[in-house]
C-alpha cells in the first residue's frame, strides 16, 4: 500500500515540477521572471475574490401584514385609565363657608382656623378688598392674554418694581401662580448636563423644575450641613471641566414639608468656596423672616445680592395669588423670554397684582406685625411642648409648626391615618382646623408626615391657648394607646 | 396645510439668512470687546453660553417693541395701550405717561367678558368681600369653599360631564395631570401642533412620545397600529395605556380638531382621548359648550376633556371633566390639587356669573346674543379678509384668524402700521411658529361692534398694501347701493 501511495505522491510531484518547468512559467514579462508559484497566487486571489463578493446570508425581513396587525390591535387590551377607587380616595376636604382668616365657618360652625398660611392676617384686610374692588371696576376680573400679547397690564409692571424695591434687587418678574414659578425657572436656567444639589425634602414644585431640566440631580441630607459641604467636594473633585458647567444649590427658606429653616450663611460660605449658583424658594419667610420682613437674607444678614435666583409664591402671607422671581437684571431678563410658564401662559389677574401691591404697602408702613407673628409662635411653641404622643419638629421661629408622631405606626399609610383621625377629631369636638400633611402619588420626598399648624400674627393669645389645650386633650383620647409611658 | 410660494420662502430664508449674518458679524466684534474688560463671573459659567441666546440678543430684540406692549385699562373691545420709548435701540423700554386708545384685535376676549360687566361685576365684588381675594391654603387644607364646589358642579354641567375638578391656572392643569393618569411604559400620541403645557406635562410624566401629522386621521391611525404592533421600545412588552392628545381649536392655525374621526379611531383601537378646548369652550357650538357641540360629538366618547377660563369667561383658572371616579382619582392625587393655592374666589365668582350668562339663567338672552354675534363677527371678517386677498387660515366659525406675513421684515412693519393708525395686533414668529411661517393673529370679540369691524378692515388693507402682504388675487369689490340691481363679478 506505501509503495503505491509513494509512487502516486512522485509522480504528482513529477507532474508538478514539469509543469512549473514549462516554458511558459519560465517566460519573462516586462522585464518581471514569472516564476511557477505566479499561477498558484493568482488562483488563490481568484478564490478570494470570488468569497468576498458572496452576499453574506442575512434571514429574510419579514414586516408584518396588514392582517397580523389588525390581529395584535384586537388582542390588546389596555389597563384601565385609573386604579380602582379605594376607601381613603372619598374623603373631602372640610368646606369653608367664609373667608379664610383666622376665624372660619366650617359646616355652620365657627372655627379656630390654622390651615390657612396667612402669616399676617391680611386676609379680610380692609385696605386689601378696597385695592381689589377699584382694580376689579377698572380691569375686570382677567387679563385675557399672555404677556407677550396685550397681557401686561400697568398694574403687573407696578407690581414687578415694588417687589424689586422691596427686597432690594434690580427686577423682577411675576408669574400666574405660586407653583408654576419653581418649575418654569428652574428649567430655563438648569439645562442638560447641568447638575443641580438639592435638599431632599424640596416640595412637588422644584422636584418637577428638575425632572423637567434633564439636568443631573443630587440630593443631600434635610438641612444638613455637612452632608452638603460633603456632596459639593465629591461633585467639584469629579469634574474638572467646570467652564461650561453650570451648577446650582437649590434650597427652601422654610420648608413646607418640615418647618425647617435653611442656614444661609452657611450656604453662602459653600457657595462662594465651591462656585455654585443659588436657588432659594422664599414662599413661606417672605413677610415673616427678618425684622421688617423682607425675607430669609435678613434674617441671616446677608446681603441679597449674593443669593442669584430668589422665587417666591405670594399665595401665603401676602394673601394673594401668583409668585414672582428676583434677582439681577440679566436673571430676570432671560427669563421672560425663555420660561414656559411665563410665555405660554395668560398673565395675572390685574386685581390680584394690585393685592400685592397693597400687602406690601401696608406690610412696609407696620413692621409690628411680624414682631406679632414671632410672639404667637412662641406662645405656641410653649403651649404645644407638652403635648403627649406628638413631638414638635421645625424650628422654633417658622410659621408652619409642625407636629410629628413620637411612635409612628410603621408605614406612611398608618401614619397618615392616625393623624387624619386627630385632625378630624380636633375639627368636630373642639373647633380647632389643624391639617395632616398630603403626599401626592409623583412626591418623592422621604421626610414623615405630621400636623401642621399655620401660625398668623392675627391669631390672638386666646386662640393659641385654646388650640394648645384642644390638641392636648384630643390627642389623650385618639393616641392613648401610642403615647409613650 | 399652508403652502408657501416659491419666490416669497427664497426671500425669507435670505432674509433669515441676512440677519443671522450680520448678529454673527456683530457677536464677533463683542467678543472683541469683552475680552478687553475682565468679567467678574470668575469660576462660574455663563448662564446662556454662545448661540443658545442668539435668537433673542440678534433677532427677537430687534423688533422688542411689537411685543408685550403694556395696556392700562381692560383689555375690552377697545383699549389704551401705553407709549413706550427706548434709548438704546431697543434693548430697554421704557413706559411713558402717554396713552393711545386703540381697537383690540389681540385679546383673548371671544364672549367680551373681559372689562366689568353688569351681571358678573357686582356678584363678583360681593364674593371678594366675603371670601377674599385669596384662601392661601391649598384645596384639600383649608381652601376648598362653598364657592369652588358650587363652581365645580357648575362647570360640570355645562360642559356635559358628570364631575369636574377646576385648578387656579390653566397652564399647570396639563403639566399636573398627565403625569398622573399615565406613566412609564405607557404612549402619548400628540398633535404636532399641540401647546407648550401639553408638551411640558408629556415630558414630566415619563411615558414615550410620538406625534401624528397635524389633524390628518389617516395619519393618526397609521401611528397607532404601527406602535400597538410594536410595543415598548427594545423590550416589546405590550404598551400600559394610550393617550391621543388633540385640541379643540388651534390658537396659531385657528383650525377645528377633526373631532369625529378622531374619536372613530380611538374607539377602535381603545386608545383614550384627553381634549384640551383652551379656545374653543364658550366661543364655538350652539350654546357654546365647545367643539363637541359644533362637530357633533357625544362627550361620553371623550374620556378627558380639559380646559381654560382664560379666553371665553374673562377670568383665571383651568378645569378637568370627566367620569366621577377620574376626577375623585385626580383629587386624590394631583399635585397641582394638594399642593397649589386654590382658585381666587372672586375669579371663581366670574365663572359661574359667565357661565350663567351663557346659558341664559340670569333671565336675559345677552348669552345667546353674544353667541351668535361672535359667529356672525368671524364669518364676516374672514370673508371679508380673504375678499381683499389675504392669506388667511383658519375654519369657518373660528373665532382666530391668522394672516400669513412669511418674511421677517414684514412682521414689525405690519405691526408698526397698524398701532400708528391705532389698531392693536398679534404678530407671531419663530418660535411660536416654524421659521419660514410668520403671521399676524387675530381674534374676534363678541364685544367688536360692526362699526370696528369695518374700521379695522380699512387699516389692515391699507396696511396690507404698504406692506405687501396680499398674496391671493383681491375679488373685485361689489358696489352695494340700495335700489340698484348688484352684478356679481366672479
Amino acid at each position: 500500500m506505501e509503495a503505491a501511495a509513494l509512487n502516486f505522491v512522485n509522480a504528482t510531484l513529477n507532474w508538478v515540477t514539469l509543469a512549473l518547468d514549462a516554458p511558459s512559467a519560465r517566460a519573462v514579462v516586462f522585464g518581471v521572471h514569472i516564476g511557477g508559484h505566479l499561477f498558484v497566487e493568482v488562483l488563490l486571489l481568484v478564490v478570494i475574490f470570488f468569497l468576498l463578493s458572496q452576499k453574506s446570508y442575512k434571514p429574510p425581513k419579514r414586516p408584518l401584514t396588514k392582517k397580523e396587525i389588525d390581529e395584535l390591535c384586537d388582542e390588546w387590551v389596555p389597563e384601565s385609565l385609573i386604579p380602582p377607587i379605594t376607601e381613603e380616595m372619598q374623603s373631602e376636604p372640610p368646606v369653608l363657608e367664609s373667608a379664610a382668616g383666622p376665624h372660619a365657618i366650617v359646616n355652620g360652625k365657627e372655627v379656630v382656623n390654622f390651615a390657612s398660611a396667612n402669616y399676617l392676617g391680611f386676609v379680610g384686610h380692609e385696605k386689601l378688598l378696597d385695592s381689589c374692588t377699584f382694580a376689579l371696576e377698572k380691569y375686570g376680573v382677567g387679563s385675557c392674554g399672555p404677556r407677550g400679547f396685550y397681557g401686561t397690564i400697568d398694574v403687573h409692571l407696578d407690581c414687578e418694581a415694588r417687589i424689586a424695591n422691596f427686597l432690594g434687587t434690580t427686577d423682577s418678574i411675576l408669574y400666574s401662580y405660586g407653583l408654576s414659578t419653581m418649575f418654569s425657572a428652574i428649567p430655563c436656567f438648569c439645562k442638560k448636563g447641568d447638575i443641580i444639589v438639592v435638599d431632599e425634602g424640596v416640595h412637588w414644585g422644584i422636584q418637577n423644575g428638575m425632572y423637567l431640566s434633564r439636568s443631573t440631580i443630587v440630593y443631600f441630607k434635610h438641612n444638613d450641613m455637612e452632608s452638603l459641604e460633603k456632596t459639593l467636594e465629591k461633585i467639584t473633585s469629579k469634574n474638572q471641566r467646570a467652564k461650561k458647567l453650570r451648577r446650582y444649590i437649590v434650597v427652601e427658606a422654610v420648608y413646607q414639608n418640615s418647618g425647617q429653616i435653611a442656614p444661609l450663611d452657611k450656604i453662602i460660605k459653600l457657595k462662594e468656596k465651591y462656585r455654585f449658583r443659588v436657588l432659594l424658594d422664599e414662599s413661606n419667610s417672605i413677610g415673616v423672616l427678618g425684622y421688617s420682613g423682607r425675607g430669609l437674607a435678613e434674617y441671616c444678614r446677608v446681603p441679597i445680592e449674593k443669593i442669584d435666583i430668589v422665587t417666591a409664591s405670594m399665595g401665603h402671607a401676602l394673601a394673594t395669588e401668583g409668585g414672582f422671581c428676583t434677582g439681577s437684571a440679566r436673571v430676570i431678563d432671560h427669563q421672560r423670554l425663555s420660561s414656559s410658564g411665563y410665555v405660554f401662559s395668560a398673565s395675572l389677574p390685574p386685581y390680584l397684582a394690585s393685592a400685592a401691591i397693597t400687602a406690601i404697602d401696608v406690610l412696609e408702613k407696620n413692621p409690628d406685625l411680624t414682631s406679632k407673628l414671632k410672639e404667637n409662635i412662641a406662645i405656641l411653641w410653649k403651649g404645644l411642648s407638652d403635648v403627649q404622643g406628638l413631638s414638635l419638629a421645625s424650628h422654633p421661629e417658622s410659621p408652619i409648626v409642625f407636629l410629628r408622631l413620637e411612635k409612628s405606626m410603621g408605614s406612611m399609610k398608618g401614619d397618615l391615618q392616625l393623624l387624619e383621625d386627630l385632625a378630624n377629631h380636633a375639627l368636630k369636638e373642639e373647633s380647632v382646623f389643624v391639617v395632616v400633611s398630603k403626599r401626592s402619588t409623583l412626591d418623592k420626598c422621604p421626610l414623615p408626615v405630621g400636623i401642621k399648624m399655620f401660625v398668623s400674627a392675627a391669631h390672638s393669645e386666646s386662640d393659641l391657648l385654646k388650640a394648645c389645650s384642644s390638641l392636648k386633650k384630643v390627642t389623650s383620647v385618639v393616641l392613648k394607646d401610642h403615647i409613650r409611658p | 396645510m399652508i403652502t408657501i410660494p416659491y419666490l416669497t420662502a427664497l426671500t425669507t430664508y435670505f432674509s433669515y439668512g441676512l440677519l443671522f449674518a450680520f448678529g454673527q458679524f456683530r457677536d464677533f466684534f463683542r467678543k472683541i470687546f469683552d475680552w478687553w474688560q475682565a468679567s467678574n463671573l470668575q469660576g462660574y459659567a455663563p448662564i446662556c453660553l454662545g448661540l443658545e441666546d442668539f435668537y433673542i440678543r440678534r433677532l427677537y430684540l430687534r423688533i422688542q417693541d411689537c411685543f408685550g406692549r403694556p395696556i392700562a385699562s381692560a383689555p375690552d373691545a377697545w383699549f389704551d395701550v401705553v407709549e413706550r420709548y427706548s434709548n438704546d435701540c431697543n434693548k430697554t423700554l421704557k413706559r411713558t405717561e402717554k396713552k393711545s386708545r386703540c381697537l383690540n384685535l389681540g385679546s383673548y376676549n371671544y364672549l367680551g367678558f373681559a372689562a366689568a360687566d353688569e351681571y358678573c361685576t357686582p356678584r363678583v365684588i360681593d364674593s371678594l368681600n366675603k371670601f377674599s381675594a385669596s384662601t392661601c391654603s391649598t384645596r384639600v387644607e383649608g381652601g376648598t369653599t362653598a364657592l369652588h364646589e358650587e363652581l365645580e358642579e357648575c362647570v360640570a354641567n355645562f360642559v356635559g360631564k358628570p364631575a369636574a375638578v377646576v385648578f387656579g391656572m390653566g397652564y399647570v392643569t396639563n403639566s399636573a395631570i398627565l403625569p398622573v393618569i399615565i406613566g412609564k411604559g405607557g404612549l402619548i400620541i400628540s398633535d404636532s401642533l399641540n401647546h407648550n403645557s401639553i408638551v411640558n406635562g408629556a415630558r414630566g410624566s415619563g411615558a414615550t412620545i410620538r406625534v401624528f401629522q397635524h389633524n390628518t386621521p389617516p395619519h393618526l391611525e397609521k401611528v397607532l397600529r404601527e406602535q400597538i404592533a410594536e410595543g415598548q421600545p427594545r423590550t416589546h412588552r405590550p404598551w400600559k395605556k394610550i393617550i391621543v392628545v388633540v385640541e379643540g381649536i388651534y390658537s396659531m392655525e385657528g383650525e377645528l380638531c377633526k373631532l369625529p374621526e378622531i374619536v372613530a379611531i380611538c374607539k377602535k383601537y381603545k386608545a383614550y382621548i384627553y381634549l384640551d378646548e383652551a379656545h374653543s369652550i364658550g366661543a364655538v357650538g350652539k350654546t357654546g359648550r365647545g367643539v363637541c357641540e359644533l362637530l357633533g360629538v357625544d362627550t361620553g366618547d371623550v374620556d378627558i376633556m380639559m380646559g381654560t377660563f382664560t379666553k371665553s369667561f374673562g377670568s383665571c383658572g383651568g378645569y378637568i371633566a370627566g367620569s366621577k371616579e377620574l376626577i375623585q382619582y385626580l383629587k386624590y392625587t394631583c399635585p397641582a390639587h394638594l399642593y397649589a393655592t386654590s382658585i381666587s374666589p372672586p375669579a371663581a365668582q366670574q365663572i359661574i356669573s359667565s357661565i350663567k350668562v351663557i346659558l341664559g339663567d340670569d333671565g336675559s338672552s345677552r348669552g345667546a346674543q353674544k353667541l351668535a354675534r361672535i359667529r356672525e363677527n368671524s364669518n364676516f371678517f374672514r370673508s371679508e379678509l380673504q375678499k381683499m386677498g389675504f392669506e388667511v387660515l383658519g375654519d369657518n366659525d373660528s373665532p382666530v384668524m391668522p394672516i400669513m406675513l412669511y418674511n421677517p421684515a414684514k412682521i414689525p412693519a405690519f405691526s408698526r402700521e397698524c398701532l400708528k393708525q391705532n389698531v392693536a395686533v398679534v404678530t407671531v414668529a419663530f418660535p411660536a411658529t416654524p421659521l419660514l411661517l410668520a403671521r399676524a393673529r387675530i381674534c374676534i370679540s363678541a364685544s367688536h361692534t360692526k362699526e370696528d369691524l369695518l374700521k379695522a378692515l380699512e387699516v389692515i388693507s391699507q396696511v396690507g398694501d404698504l406692506v405687501g402682504i396680499k398674496y391671493f388675487p383681491a375679488e373685485p369689490k361689489k358696489q352695494l347701493q340700495p335700489g340698484k340691481e348688484t352684478i356679481k363679478l366672479e
